[in-house]
């Protein structure tokens, strides 16, 4: 008898299949819990920081407040969550966050193996070196034997393995968490030198006491296209995230900014401008969104340009020029597909 | 009378209410039901793992552990270069842990069981600063301790370049590390191996011999000392005969870094101290308690025999102490050797920071990893209680 009930049991605990698998469209996932789950980074002067409210800010939490913009209308219905760069996978993989926007280098074995979809680049970087000018250091290939602090699960960390091998230098990596930890051992001077995406090596020696006793090297040893991502598998979310960013570039070309694009809307000639801002077309509607979604995005915190002068331009602390991250009438590479 | 109820019974036909209203049924029921719940919540837990790395077009398999692991590490005691598989880096992995479990272990014994002879001092003041040691640390985290000791190091001292090196040369204290000189081995090195290993072996031959010597005659010799003696002369003699085979590697300031001797990281130095402090004062109790349970009967019997305060702590009491100290031991090795995986919060490349760490991130495999991670730590940790087992049972009360 006991057997019996046992092979029983048995039986049906191995037929019993209940899945809770994560859902595959997270847009109804985000509509019915009110807002949008975005990771961010611990902190970056400029790309994502905390202000005096204890609100995170920043050119990364920008295109989070943008895309929650385009859902809601609202750009303060996103909840934020600080990821490290060892973090962020598995919290975006797991479904704590919707998408990432944390300086995250679009790569082909995340893209592919990791299964994640990265919208267009929305920040072109490199990987550069910090040293102290008193070290009398001039480029990186006089490193030598330097004792490196690097973030560790970053690409970063790759390249550096790549560069010093390459170049039959050696060196001493320090592995560190966050970008905190890494500007305190390199100011206590554990390590000679600091690597990381150039924009964030400019962004952290901003915020050093004497920024002008440090210098980056002119060595530029990588190609780091930052881009935001989500899940692979839900094309929809992965699209509205990508037409976010792609619409506030066209709204930088077409001129069309934070102050500007109800009048715009209303008034504007340019079919492109009409369609994106939702005059003419249903192009909100193929997306799941409301008509204004690009208007409500462009409102929330201003065009490409507009975010990126605010936290990390010219006249900021921060100081980095447009550079690549400009338009490609201005010599940048910045582009968007045609909204049609 | 049993005899016929039983019989009745026999003959009653099985009826499923028996299964709930039956004394004798009753507690079949009752297991088969429970073992049924928990059967469906670990089928459910499975198949959902299962069905999420369907869902995220994940596969599980080991086949990573061949692809080139693409990042260095600094502290390596094997051939380790960023090309070599992902294997491997978990083995150096591996063996940083096991160096750090085990260097942590000896100083946390040593440190303990100092510490916990001393709180039992008459002296006021020393057992009053070994109980503040002990309540200090126990009650702490030991993370807390691990980051102090790092911000410490790192805060206090100087960089290299800053860096005054003590005893000639004997060990550089710097933000990064402690530079120490490291032995060179020349031809004739060897020979001198011999001899050392030659006198460590006359030195126990002559242990035995007193040993026999003072059962015979029961007269006492120097033991300690000849031993020392033995051990160190030839070797030392023979060290000048052979013209100094052996030589010191003396760390010099170049380019960024002191180069040449031992560099002992301040990850590893802070992790090291951290665990065998936090440890110690645990293992500091045991011994304590250990000690205690000792009846002072003991003591007296051992003193009225005319043995001094010495012998009687190292010959009737401490004997006796380690039969109650050994099993909480054991225990207390465990948590060192898995609080050991706290060092990724300094940054130094256990097997938690190469295998579940970068190794982990760089190639999405999680569950691959952390399955791995457990079986290392479960395996290291049954070894210790194997190994720590057989000598409780040569300790222990042998029953006549």
């Amino acid at each position: 008898m006991k057997t019996k009930l046992l092979t029983l049991a048995l039986g049906a605990a191995a037929v019993a299949t209940v899945s809770t698998g994560a859902s595959a469209a997270t847009l109804d996932d985000v509509k019915a819990k009110g807002f949008m789950q975005c990771g961010v980074s611990t902190g970056v002067p400029g790309f994502a920081f905390t202000d005096a409210n204890g609100d995170w800010q920043g050119f990364d939490p920008a295109i989070c407040r943008a895309v929650a913009a385009a859902i809601f209308g609202d750009a303060t219905a996103v909840k934020f969550t600080p990821t490290t760069g060892k973090t962020r996978f598995t919290a975006l993989a797991s479904g704590e966050v919707d998408m990432l926007a944390r300086n995250t280098t679009e790569t082909f074995s995340r893209d592919v193996d990791l299964k994640f979809t990265f919208a267009p680049v929305n920040y072109y970087d490199g990987q550069g070196f910090m040293v102290r000018k008193s070290l009398g250091v001039t480029s990186a290939l006089n490193l030598s034997g330097a004792t490196v602090c690097i973030q560790t699960g970053t690409t970063t960390e790759l390249n550096l393995a790549d560069y010093f091998r390459a170049n039959n230098m050696n060196y001493e990596p320090v592995p560190i968490e966050t970008n905190a930890e890494a500007q305190e051992k390199y100011l206590a001077n554990a390590c000679d030198v600091y690597t990381t995406d150039a924009s964030g090596l400019a962004a952290t020696r901003s915020a050093f006491e004497a920024p002008d006793d440090h210098m980056l090297l002119p060595e530029i040893i990588s190609k780091e296209p930052l881009a935001p991502l989500s899940r692979h598998g839900d094309d929809q979310w992965a699209d509205i995230i990508k037409w976010v960013r792609n619409a506030l570039v066209i709204a930088e070309e077409k001129g069309v900014t934070a102050a500007n694009a109800d009048e715009m809307a209303a008034s504007s000639g340019d079919p492109e401008v009409r369609r994106m801002l939702g005059v003419e077309g249903e192009y909100g509607a193929m997306l799941g969104l409301g008509k204004t979604w690009a208007l409500d995005a462009i409102k929330a915190g201003g065009n490409y340009s507009e975010i990126y002068e605010r936290y990390i331009g010219k006249d900021t602390p921060i100081g980095l020029a447009r550079g690549l991250n400009a338009l490609p009438r201005d010599g940048g590479l910045l582009y968007a597909a045609p909204l049609r | 009378m049993t005899v016929a109820s039983q019989y009745a019974e026999d003959a009653e036909p099985f009826r499923i209410s028996q299964l709930i209203y039956d004394k004798r049924y009753r507690s079949y029921t009752i297991q088969v039901l429970t073992m049924f719940l928990f059967m469906v919540a670990v089928a459910w837990l499975v198949n959902n793992v299962i069905e999420n790395f369907r869902d995220l077009g994940k596969e599980f398999s080991f086949s990573f552990l061949w692809q080139p692991a693409s990042y260095d590490i600094n502290q390596r005691l094997i051939e380790y270069t960023s090309r070599s598989p992902h294997w491997k880096a978990a083995v150096v992995g591996i063996l940083n842990t096991l160096v750090v479990a085990f260097l942590g272990c000896i100083f946390a014994t040593i440190i303990g069981v100092a510490i916990g002879v001393a709180r039992l001092s008459k002296n006021w003041l020393v057992s009053r600063l070994m109980t503040i040691y002990i309540e200090g640390f126990r009650n702490v985290p030991v993370l807390l301790w691990i980051l102090l000791a790092s911000t410490a190091f790192s805060a206090i001292l100087p960089s290299p370049r800053q860096a005054v090196p003590l005893f000639g040369g004997g060990l550089v204290p710097t933000n990064r590390g402690f530079y120490l000189p490291a032995p060179v081995f020349e031809s004739g090195s060897a020979l001198l191996g011999i001899i050392f290993v030659a006198s460590l072996v006359g030195a126990w031959i002559f242990g035995r011999w007193a040993h026999k010597r003072q059962r015979d005659t029961g007269e006492i010799l120097p033991v300690f000392w000849i031993r020392m003696g033995i051990i160190i002369v030839p070797t030392f003699l023979m060290y000048f005969v052979l013209g100094m085979p052996i030589s010191l590697d003396i760390p010099e300031l170049k380019g960024f870094n002191f180069q040449g001797g031992l560099f002992v990281r301040n990850s590893f130095m802070a992790l090291w101290l951290a665990l065998s402090l936090y440890t110690g004062a645990f293992i500091a109790e045991n011994v304590r308690a250990g000690i205690q349970a000792i009846s002072k009967g003991q003591t007296e019997a051992s003193s009225s025999l005319g043995l001094p305060a010495k012998r009687t702590m190292n010959l009737v009491i401490l004997p006796q102490a380690l039969r109650i100290i050994i099993p909480p031991l054991i225990s207390q090795y465990l948590n060192l050797t898995k609080n050991s995986s706290l060092a990724i919060a300094v940054g130094y490349m256990d097997v938690t920071g190469t295998l579940g760490g970068i190794t982990l991130n760089q190639t999405g495999k999680e569950m691959e990893c952390l399955l791995l991670l457990m079986a290392f730590y479960l395996t290291v940790s049954l070894l210790i209680s194997a190994v720590m087992n057989v000598y409780n049972n040569a300790v222990a009360l042998k029953e006549r």
